[in-house]
C-alpha cells in the first residue's frame, strides 16, 4: 500500500494546465486551457454542469476509440470540464459515433439514436464517420454517419487527436437546440 | 529452432496417401492437392503436429482456389486446391482443426464454397446486408451490392439454446456499455456461473477484402493500416511484405530497422493500455491511471518523431515514410530509460497487491491443451505455454539481426497474460535500443517495380497480438487482385468462449480484456 501512495505522491498531478505549459512546449496546444474553460461555461449553462456522452462504434477500425479513451487519461482528464461517458444512450445528451456505418450496425445505430432522449446531439468522429474514409460506401458499408442518422457536428482526423476531439466538442456547444 | 526438414519427411509420408504437386513460387512453399484430399491432408497434418494458421479462397475465372496455411517449427507451407465454380464443394478441415471452423464459414458466406462435413454450417460473416445465395467475393458481385433501404437486424441467427431449470440467457451487445467495438455475446448461466458463451461477431464487416481489389500498392497499404486501428503497423507491415515479395522488391536495411522500431513501439503502447485496462476491470484504478499516463507520454513521442500518435501510414510499399534523425533517436532512448524506471515502480506495486492477486490469479484459465488445439496466438497462447513467435521462429529483417527472447508462462490465467505482456514490453524496449544502435546511413525506401500479372506474396509478421498473415495476388498494371489479411484475433476469439467457462458473469469484462481480440480485424 505504501508503494502505491509513494508512487501517487511522486507522480504528482500531471493534468495539464494547458495555458502555462503549452506556451513553452507545444505550439498549438495553447488554446486548450481557454478551450476547456469555454467548454465548462457552456456545459454549466446548457447542461446544468454535466454533459453525458455515449460513444457508439458503428464500424470503426478502433483507432478513434483509442483516442476517445485518451480523453480520460490524467493529462486531458476531460471530466474536469463536466464531460463524462455513460453506459446507456438513455443517459446521454450526446452520441459520439465513430466509423463508417457498417450495414450490419445500421439498425443498432438507429435504435441507439432512438433510445437517446431529446434534446440530443450527434457528433461524427473521424474521417470515416465524416465521409466514409478508406471504406466509403459499399455492399457492407453505409459510409458517413449522416447517411444513417442526422449529424450535428463532425470531428475529422484519422483518428482525431484528443486535442482535436476537445475542440470539436466545443464546436458542438455553439449549436443551439 | 531447427526448422530444417520436417517438410521433406512429411511430404514423403503424404505421397503414400495423397498426390501433392510442389509449385515453385519465390519465398512460398506451395503444395497443391486434389480437392477430395483436403480433409485427409488435415488428418495427416494434425498427426505431425502442424498448426493450422489461416484459410481463404479466391476466384480465378471460373474456378476457385482454396488455400490453407500450416506452420511447424517456424516453417510455413501454403496448401492449395482448385474447385470448379460449377460445383464449389470440398471436405472440411474444421472437423480436424477447430481453428478452421470460422474461417471456413467465412469462405462459405463470401464465396459460396461448401465445406462438406463442417461441424457447424451456420452463417458467420453474413448477417442481413446481402441475401442468401449471393456471395460478395465472387467476381460477378458488384462492390456496391444491392442494398435495400435499412439493413434489418440479424434476429433469426440460431444461437445454441440451453434447457433445464435455473439456466438463463444473457444477451450482450452489439452496442456495449463502454468505449469499445461492437459484437454480440450470448451467455448461458446458472446463478453467476457461466455455463456457455457464444460469440456472434461480424457487426463491423466493412468489405475490406472486396474494396481491396483494384487498389494500387500505396492505397492497399493505407487500407491495411486500418484493418485494426491498434495494429496499424502490424497489418501495414504484413501487407507490404506480401506485396514486396510479389514484386521482388527488397527494402533497404535502414527501412527494415525503422519498421522494427515502429512495430515494437506499437507493441509497447498496446500492452501498456491492456495492462491498465485489465486492472481497471477489477477496479484497481491506480494501475489504470499510471498505465494510461505512461501510454500517453509514449504516444506523444510517436507524434513528435513520426508525426502520428498511432503510427498510421508509416509503413509504405518498399520501405517506410519517415526517417529517424539523430535527435529523434536520442529522444526515444531517453524515453526508454525513463519508462523502465516507471515500470519497475508500478509493476512492483501491482505484484504486491493482494486484491489484484485475488482477482487475476486462476481467473479465465485457458489450458495448454485447448490453446494448442485452437492454435492460440500471441500473448494469449504464450501465457498458456504456446512457445511461438514469428520474430524468433521465422525471423524477417530486422529480427534476423537480433536475438528475440520469447516470454512464456504456463499458468494460462489472466495474471499470466499480464505477466507475458509485461515481459514483452521489457523485450521490446531492448529491441528498440538494439535497432537504433544498428541504424546506418542509407535509403528508407526502394523504388517500386510493377510485378507481373498473377504474382503472389505471403507476408507473415509478429504483430502485437500475435502472428499476422497477409496474402496478396497482383493483377495487371500494379493492381491488387486479391488481399486477405488474417488477424490473430480470428484465431484467438474462440479461445475466449473456452476460458470464460466456470467463471462468473461479472468477471467476463476482465476475461475479455485479457484476450483483447480485435472485432474489426476479425470481421474485415
Amino acid at each position: 500500500m505504501l508503494r502505491i501512495f509513494k508512487k501517487i505522491l511522486t507522480t504528482g498531478v500531471v493534468t495539464e494546465r494547458f495555458s502555462l505549459r503549452s506556451h513553452a512546449e507545444h505550439g498549438n496546444e495553447d488554446e486548450l486551457e481557454p478551450l476547456g474553460i469555454q467548454i465548462k461555461q457552456h456545459i454549466d449553462r446548457q447542461f446544468s454542469g454535466s454533459l453525458a456522452i455515449r460513444a457508439v462504434d458503428a464500424g470503426s477500425c478502433n483507432g478513434c476509440e483509442l483516442e476517445i479513451h485518451a480523453l480520460n487519461n490524467p493529462f486531458y482528464d476531460i471530466e474536469r470540464f463536466g464531460v463524462h461517458f455513460v453506459a446507456s444512450p438513455r443517459h446521454a445528451d450526446v452520441l459520439l459515433v465513430t466509423g463508417p456505418v457498417s450495414r450490419h450496425m445500421q439498425t443498432a445505430l438507429l435504435r441507439t439514436y432512438e433510445a437517446t432522449p431529446n434534446p440530443k446531439w450527434v457528433v461524427a468522429v473521424g474521417d470515416c464517420s465524416a465521409c466514409g474514409g478508406e471504406f466509403g460506401v459499399s455492399y457492407a458499408s453505409c459510409g458517413a454517419v449522416s447517411n444513417v442518422i442526422p449529424v450535428d457536428a463532425v470531428i475529422s482526423g484519422c483518428p482525431p487527436t484528443p486535442l482535436v476531439l476537445m475542440q470539436g466538442l466545443l464546436g458542438l456547444m455553439n449549436i443551439e437546440k | 529452432m531447427n526448422s530444417s526438414n520436417w517438410t521433406a519427411d512429411f511430404l514423403s509420408r503424404l505421397n503414400a496417401d495423397i498426390r501433392v504437386s510442389e509449385i515453385d513460387i519465390a519465398s512460398i512453399t506451395l503444395w497443391q492437392i486434389e480437392s477430395d484430399a483436403w480433409q485427409r491432408f488435415a488428418e495427416l497434418a494434425v498427426q505431425q503436429n502442424l498448426r493450422w494458421a489461416a484459410g481463404w479462397a479466391e476466384q480465378v475465372q471460373s474456378r476457385f482456389l482454396v488455400n490453407a496455411c500450416f506452420e511447424k517449427e517456424g516453417k510455413s507451407i501454403l496448401l492449395r486446391t482448385i474447385v470448379e465454380a460449377s460445383n464449389p464443394a470440398l471436405p472440411s478441415q474444421a472437423t480436424v482443426y477447430p481453428a478452421a471452423n470460422r474461417s471456413e464459414r467465412h469462405t462459405q458466406d463470401m464465396f459460396g464454397i461448401k465445406f462438406i462435413g463442417h461441424p457447424d454450417n451456420r452463417r458467420w460473416t453474413r448477417h442481413q446486408a446481402w441475401i442468401e445465395n449471393s456471395y460478395p467475393l465472387r467476381k460477378d458481385f458488384p462492390v456496391q451490392g444491392t442494398p435495400v433501404g435499412i439493413t434489418p437486424p440479424d434476429r433469426d441467427y440460431p444461437f445454441i439454446k440451453s434447457h433445464g431449470q435455473g439456466t438463463y440467457e444473457i444477451p450482450v451487445g452489439p452496442v456495449h456499455a463502454g468505449i469499445i467495438e461492437p459484437g454480440h455475446f450470448r451467455f448461458q448461466a446458472v446463478g453467476e456461473l457461466i455455463l456457455n458463451l457464444e460469440e456472434r461477431l461480424g457487426y463491423v464487416h466493412k468489405g475490406i477484402e472486396k474494396i481491396a481489389e483494384g487498389r494500387t500498392p500505396e492505397s492497399l497499404a493505407r487500407l491495411a493500416g486500418r484493418i485494426s486501428g491498434d495494429t496499424t503497423v502490424g497489418h501495414g507491415w504484413a501487407a507490404c511484405m506480401a506485396m514486396e515479395q510479389a514484386a521482388d522488391v527488397e527494402i533497404p536495411p535502414r527501412a527494415a530497422l525503422i519498421r522494427g522500431i515502429l512495430a515494437e513501439r506499437e507493441r509497447i503502447a498496446n500492452h501498456m493500455g491492456d495492462i491498465g485496462g485489465i486492472c481497471n476491470d477489477v477496479a484497481f484504478v491506480f494501475a489504470q491511471i499510471q498505465f494510461t499516463r505512461m501510454r500517453e507520454l509514449w504516444l506523444r513521442t510517436n507524434a513528435k518523431v513520426f508525426g502520428h500518435r498511432l503510427l498510421m501510414d508509416q509503413i509504405v510499399p518498399g520501405g517506410v515514410a519517415c526517417d529517424l534523425s539523430e535527435e529523434s533517436c536520442a529522444l526515444i532512448k531517453k524515453d526508454i530509460l525513463e519508462l523502465r524506471v516507471e515500470l519497475a515502480d508500478v509493476i512492483l506495486a501491482l505484484d504486491l497487491n493482494s486484491s489484484l492477486e485475488d482477482r487475476l490469479y486462476t481467473a479465465g484459465h485457458l489450458s495448454e491443451e485447448i490453446a494448442s488445439a485452437f492454435g492460440t496466438l500471441g500473448y494469449v497462447g504464450r501465457a498458456s505455454g504456446q512457445d511461438k513467435d514469428v520474430r524468433r521462429d521465422a525471423p524477417y529483417a530486422p529480427y534476423d539481426r537480433v536475438t528475440v527472447k520469447v516470454a512464456l508462462e504456463n499458468q494460462g490465467d489472466i495474471a499470466s497474460r499480464v505477466w507475458v505482456r509485461y515481459k514483452e514490453i521489457r523485450t521490446a524496449l531492448r529491441l528498440i535500443e538494439e535497432f537504433i544502435g544498428q541504424l546506418e546511413v542509407g535509403d528508407i525506401r526502394t523504388e517500386w517495380k510493377t510485378p507481373p500479372i498473377g504474382n503472389e506474396g505471403l507476408g507473415i509478421v509478429e504483430g502485437w497480438r500475435g502472428e499476422i498473415i497477409s496474402y496478396i495476388r497482383f493483377d495487371a498494371d500494379n493492381k491488387i487482385a486479391r488481399f486477405y489479411p488474417r488477424d490473430p484475433s480470428q484465431i484467438n476469439w474462440p479461445a475466449l468462449e473456452k476460458l470464460v467457462l466456470n467463471n462468473i458473469v461479472p468477471d467476463f469484462p476482465v476475461c475479455n480484456k485479457s484476450l483483447n481480440g480485435s472485432y474489426s480485424g476479425n470481421d474485415l
